[in-house]
């Protein structure tokens, strides 16, 4: 194969994975942020104790997160289907993409709010603050920089994932390098893929760095 | 204003269980500028977030501006804590925030419209002195200057009470009285009642005119400030006026303790008290403290002689305070 046949597919397989990795990170912050707060709220020392709400979430949130991705993939597969009407090609991998990655950015949610020193929190309290209030002008605003930095963290796990998603039918780079560089012994198609992962995952942590630095004010 | 009845409240660590409060009760009027003094774990800050329900107490009852906020629902209670202004030793501002927006925040709490608060916020600037400070993140501030947004926080809903928890503990000298000296001046200007905590008895001397004194959780006495050091057997006295230690030179001779403030310094009383009676007066030794505004002196004492009940009452009624020792 030629360069002017497979630059094409690269750059299209670059798009797929950008395409995967993107949507699967907005749905993850959706999703993953309410339950690290609700992690970070009910736990005994937080703001609204509810032990045992707090403990189901938390083996939940774990259960998921020991799954091996390859294995939750598979055990989606239906759930994929119904939800999307197939359970291959890029738009079916967010799904598994996405729930792979929520438990995991909720933790990193919840680490990034625990950071908030429990002065501002009381502060916050004694000024007649709801819990509400409290979350979305103090806890969300204070570790906005630290949750930039676990969006860039989630969003390189999902470059890694989708990779892997790929070799079983998800298309995008991991596909690519799974067709061409393994099974076809085209190690340059390969290597190329790898380097473009590899700048992806610099420029992804670069860029979180980046824009975490200039949101900080501290 | 405020007002604390039998006030208990226990920590529990695992297994041990730290009694922070023992049954404290007591009542700070309006205006006044309330000192509760303790070493440190003495119980203090457990004490003033009972205030605001931060703490919630095991047992006894709080009153604040006649609501009894123990009794209160949460809504109820966020709503009353909106009227209570509190600062603190690490001033708590939100780092994301400048100065405006900090001052800003407990008004988009209440629910003031933006124009409003622009102008509340830009009021309160000027009132703390910070006029050119309100685009700044508070990493960019002084301790004093955090501190003073502190304040304008802390009193933008127009609070009747404010609540001090060691405001100036993390702050150098001279920056510290001039926090004392804005919280005197708000006291006065908008006649704020201020409940403040400190482990500094200079806190205390500078600004306070009642004050409480918690031990291990227990309130040793408390009162105003010009009552408890005329009275050589309180804590309070015993820390501005160190008695003498020395026993009595003459077994017939008592010992006493003659508090005086600032005008009576002047008149030379215990010499027309020597002139007037049949007293010797041997000086034991003496101090004059600056307590707010006044100049307070104690003298330490030993009258020998015929007349001293004579003495005595002559001391009194010429507006000294006179303690006998046994
Ligand atoms: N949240 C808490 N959990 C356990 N113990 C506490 C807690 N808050 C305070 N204490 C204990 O209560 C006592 C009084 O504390 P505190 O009110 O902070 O004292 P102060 O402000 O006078 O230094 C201390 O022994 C402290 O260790
Ligand atoms: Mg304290």
């Amino acid at each position: 194969m030629n360069i002017s046949e497979w630059l094409p597919r690269l750059w299209q397989a670059s798009l797929t994975t950008i395409y995967m990795v993107g949507v699967s990170t907005l749905f993850t912050v959706i999703l993953g942020l309410p339950l690290g707060v609700l992690l970070m709220l009910t736990d005994e020392r937080g703001l609204a104790p509810r032990p045992t709400l707090n403990r189901v979430l938390g083996f939940v949130v774990n259960l998921a997160r020991s799954l091996p991705f390859i294995i939750l993939l598979v055990v989606l597969i239906p759930f994929t289907r119904a939800l999307v009407g197939s359970s291959i090609g890029p738009t079916a991998t967010i799904v598994p993409l996405t729930l792979a990655a929520v438990p995991f950015f909720a933790r990193v949610v919840e680490s990034s709010l625990r950071e908030v020193p429990r002065g501002l929190i009381e502060a916050s309290q004694s000024m007649g603050s709801s819990h509400w209030q409290t979350v979305s002008k103090v806890l969300i605003p204070e570790s906005l920089p630290s949750l930039i930095l676990g969006v860039a963290l989630t969003l390189i796990s999902l470059v890694g994932y989708s990779a892997m998603a790929g070799a079983v039918g998800g298309g995008g780079l991991g596909d690519l390098a799974i067709r061409y560089g393994y099974q076809r012994y085209e190690t340059e198609v390969m290597l190329v893929t790898v380097v473009l992962l590899l700048v992806l995952v610099q420029g992804v942590q670069w860029l979180g760095d980046r824009l975490s630095a200039k949101v900080s004010k501290k | 204003m405020i007002k604390l009845e039998k006030v208990s409240k226990s920590f529990t660590n695992g297994k041990s269980a730290v009694h922070a409060l023992h049954d404290v009760s007591l009542e700070v009027e309006a205006g006044q500028i309330f000192g509760v003094v303790g070493t440190s774990g003495a119980g203090k800050s457990t004490l003033i977030r009972c205030v605001n329900r931060l703490e919630v107490p095991e047992s006894g009852r709080i009153w604040v501006d006649g609501e009894e906020i123990s009794a209160l629902e949460t809504s109820a209670l966020r709503k009353s804590r909106q009227k209570m202004g509190m600062i603190f030793q690490q001033f708590n501002l939100l780092s994301q925030r400048t100065s405006a927006e900090n001052i800003a925040y407990p008004l988009e709490i209440a629910g003031i419209a933006k124009l409003e608060r622009v102008a509340r916020v830009k009021e309160l600037l000027n009132l703390v002195g910070l006029e050119d400070k309100a685009d700044a993140y508070p990493a960019q501030l002084s301790g004093g200057q955090k501190q003073r947004v502190g304040i304008a926080r802390a009193i933008a809903n127009h609070p009747k009470v404010l609540l001090s928890d060691e405001a100036t503990s993390a702050l150098d000298p001279a920056t510290t009285d001039s926090i004392l000296e804005l919280l005197v001046d708000l006291n006065q200007k908008l006649g704020l009642t201020i409940l403040l905590i400190t482990h500094q008895m200079e806190v205390v001397k500078k600004v306070c005119d009642h004050v409480a004194i918690l031990e291990n959780g227990y309130l040793l006495e408390s009162g105003a400030i010009l009552d408890l050091i005329s009275d050589p057997h309180s804590h309070l006295s015993k820390a501005f006026f160190p008695p003498i230690q020395e026993g009595l030179l003459d077994p017939q001779a008592i010992q006493a303790a003659i508090t005086f403030l600032g005008e009576a310094a002047d008149e030379p009383i215990l010499a027309s008290m020597v002139r007037n009676y049949d007293v010797d007066v041997n000086f034991l030794g003496g101090n004059i403290q600056q307590i707010g505004k006044r100049r307070v002196g104690q003298l330490q004492v030993e009258l020998k002689g015929q007349q001293i009940p004579e003495a005595l009452a002559f001391l009194l009624e010429k507006g000294l305070r006179v303690e006998v020792r046994e």
